[in-house]
């Protein structure tokens, strides 16, 4: 049944191998356009690991994640998703503004055609989760951005999907909620155990989210370098300080600045 | 959530707060209803200082209007009774239109080749003056009720069609990719993603069809007399006879009909999407 899903999405499940939730395999994408944005990029992503995907802009971090989610085929090469209860956060909320919090919260489990009752208590769960129950009735313009994205945030957490593909989520956020929304996001990991790849321009957000940071480098986007953190699963804000931490981060930015 | 407690800011006493709305709303009903107060003047003025008695007929003054047309019943039954009849026959064109041009702007917004095959005929809709259109109309479909209907389907039409499709055009990609990926059948992107996005817009084509819907009943009536009056038929007939005191007051009726539909339209935007679209707002 997996498998046949699988297929119609295009996506074909016959290349991962065991253990492995994610797999990339020599892909190359070129748009129409004529733009190379991918070449050669092969990478592996397990069950229940948090990878994190640097580069600079335009060097096809968001190609990479919509390949894995689906929503581009490539031009060679292959990609292996190995569920199909995989949720995708974009950059921007991308809210339905008809829609108060909850039930936009709700959409992707009503997709899903879930029983109600399952619904209901998933719905909550997430608003829950995320902060959002006094406000679970307003509508999407009643919200700060911060909120807004929380809310994206709620209705991927209610899928309880098995991959998690985000998109620079936190780009747009100030600081001070942006380090919020990051430790919610490292708390969620640990209790739902959900594979992810998360898209940033943000060296240390990679380091302190990710069990593995993936650098890629300018058009044609290739990854020149993969940095294993190998800090401890439940880390918090504090880890920014330890010597470890620094170290992966100047580890990062090396690559990053093409001094690997 | 870290949430810091503010001192509670101190707002304005009671007494000016309670005051200023209705002292707003006075401020903002002046100077309409001074524009009202001029317009009364100058049409006095052209009644009795520029027309002669026995040209005054061409603008008779407002109050012999109002007392030999509009309060007479002899008079204005048969105004307000074709009046129902344009009201049907605009309530009727209105809706074939909004099917029609609901699901035109549907389908264009599906397939680009749809798209180009309806394009250059909404096009023509608009840019061919329905007044050209008339002599076809009779002769295809008679001069009664039927033509009158058809052009009020007409002139309605291209607002519905090109406003639906920009507004299923316009809506954000990400959205579409959300409903990709949550694998939603194509009817219930449509109902749950399309429809309710394009709303906005398709209101905003209904309430600009509304105005030219009226306009476009009217025309009828005058060209396709046969059967029950309209307004616009008995506009005809005044013109024709020189009762001018019942061509102002039907007039009167007409605009003030044109202002009902539009305002109600108005209000039907507000009321469906006021809530989370600017463009109902107002
Ligand atoms: N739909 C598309 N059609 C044509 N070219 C595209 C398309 N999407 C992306 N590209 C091109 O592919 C390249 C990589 O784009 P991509 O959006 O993946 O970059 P990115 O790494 O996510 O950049 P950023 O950090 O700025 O978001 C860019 O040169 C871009 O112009
Ligand atoms: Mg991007």
């Amino acid at each position: 049944m997996r498998a046949l899903i699988d297929t119609m999405q295009g996506v074909d499940a016959g290349h991962l191998l065991h253990g492995q939730q994610i797999s990339v395999d020599r892909v190359r994408m070129r748009y129409a356009t004529g733009t190379t944005a991918l070449e050669d990029v092969t990478l592996s992503v397990a069950r229940g690991e948090f990878v994190a995907i640097v580069g600079p802009s335009g060097c096809g971090k968001s190609t990479l994640l919509r390949l894995a989610a689906g929503l581009e085929r490539p031009t060679a090469g292959s990609v292996a998703l190995g569920t199909s209860s995989a949720a995708f956060i974009f950059q921007d909320p991308t809210l339905l503004p008809w829609r108060s919090v909850r039930k936009n919260v709700a959409l992707l489990t009503q997709l899903a055609k879930l029983p109600k009752d399952e619904r209901e208590r998933r719905v909550d769960a997430a608003v829950e989760a995320v902060g959002l129950t006094a406000f679970a009735k307003q509508l999407p313009r009643a919200l700060s951005g911060g909120m807004r994205m929380r809310v994206s945030l709620a209705r991927a957490l209610a899928l309880e999907p098995e991959v998690m593909l985000l998109d620079e989520p936190f780009g747009a956020l100030d600081e001070l909620t942006r380090d919020e929304m990051q430790s919610q996001l490292l708390e969620l990991h640990r209790r739902a155990e959900f594979t992810a790849m998360l898209v940033t321009h943000s060296v240390s957000e990679a380091v302190y989210l990710a069990d593995r940071v993936v650098v890629m480098s300018a058009r044609p986007g290739r990854i020149s370098g993969v940095v294993e953190v190998g800090l401890p699963r439940d880390r918090d804000a504090a880890i920014r300080f330890d010597p470890r931490f620094v170290a992966r981060v100047s580890e990062v930015s090396a690559l990053l600045h093409g001094r690997g | 959530m870290a949430s810091t407690t503010l001192p509670a800011v101190k707002t304005a006493p009671e007494a000016t707060s309670a005051k200023r709305p209705r002292a707003a709303w006075a401020r903002r009903a002046f100077v309409p209803s001074l524009s009202i107060v001029l317009g009364l003047a100058a049409w006095y003025f052209v009644s009795y200082a520029l027309l002669t008695p026995d040209r005054r007929f061409l603008l008779p003054p407002a109050h012999e209007v109002l007392t030999r047309a509009l309060l007479d019943p002899e008079h204005v039954r048969p105004m307000l009774e074709a009046l129902a009849v344009t009201a049907r026959i605009t309530a009727l064109g209105l809706t074939v239109a909004t099917l029609i041009g609901v699901l035109a702007g549907i389908l264009m917004s599906r397939s680009r080749v749809v798209e180009q095959v309806v394009f250059p005929y909404a096009v023509m809709l608009q840019v061919v003056p329905v007044l050209a259109l008339v002599p076809l109309i009779g002769i295809w479909f008679g001069y009664g009720s039927f033509s009158r209907t058809v052009v009020c389907v007409i002139i309605a039409l291209f607002p519905i069609i090109t406003n639906t499709h920009f507004g299923m055009r316009s809506i954000d990609r990400s959205l579409h990719e959300l409903f990709t990926l949550g694998r939603a059948s194509g009817p219930r992107r449509l109902l749950s993603l399309e429809l309710p996005a394009a709303l906005p817009s398709i209101l905003t084509g209904l309430r600009i069809a509304s105005g030219q819907a009226v306009v476009g009943a009217i025309i009828g009536d005058m060209f396709f007399a046969q059967g029950e009056p309209g307004i616009g038929t008995l506009l005809a007939a005044y013109q024709a006879t020189l009762r001018s005191h019942d061509l102002v007051a039907a007039i009167f009726l007409a605009s003030l009909f044109g202002v009902a539909v539009f305002s109600l339209f108005a209000l039907t935007s507000r009321l469906a999407v006021g809530r989370w679209h600017s463009s109902g707002a107002r």
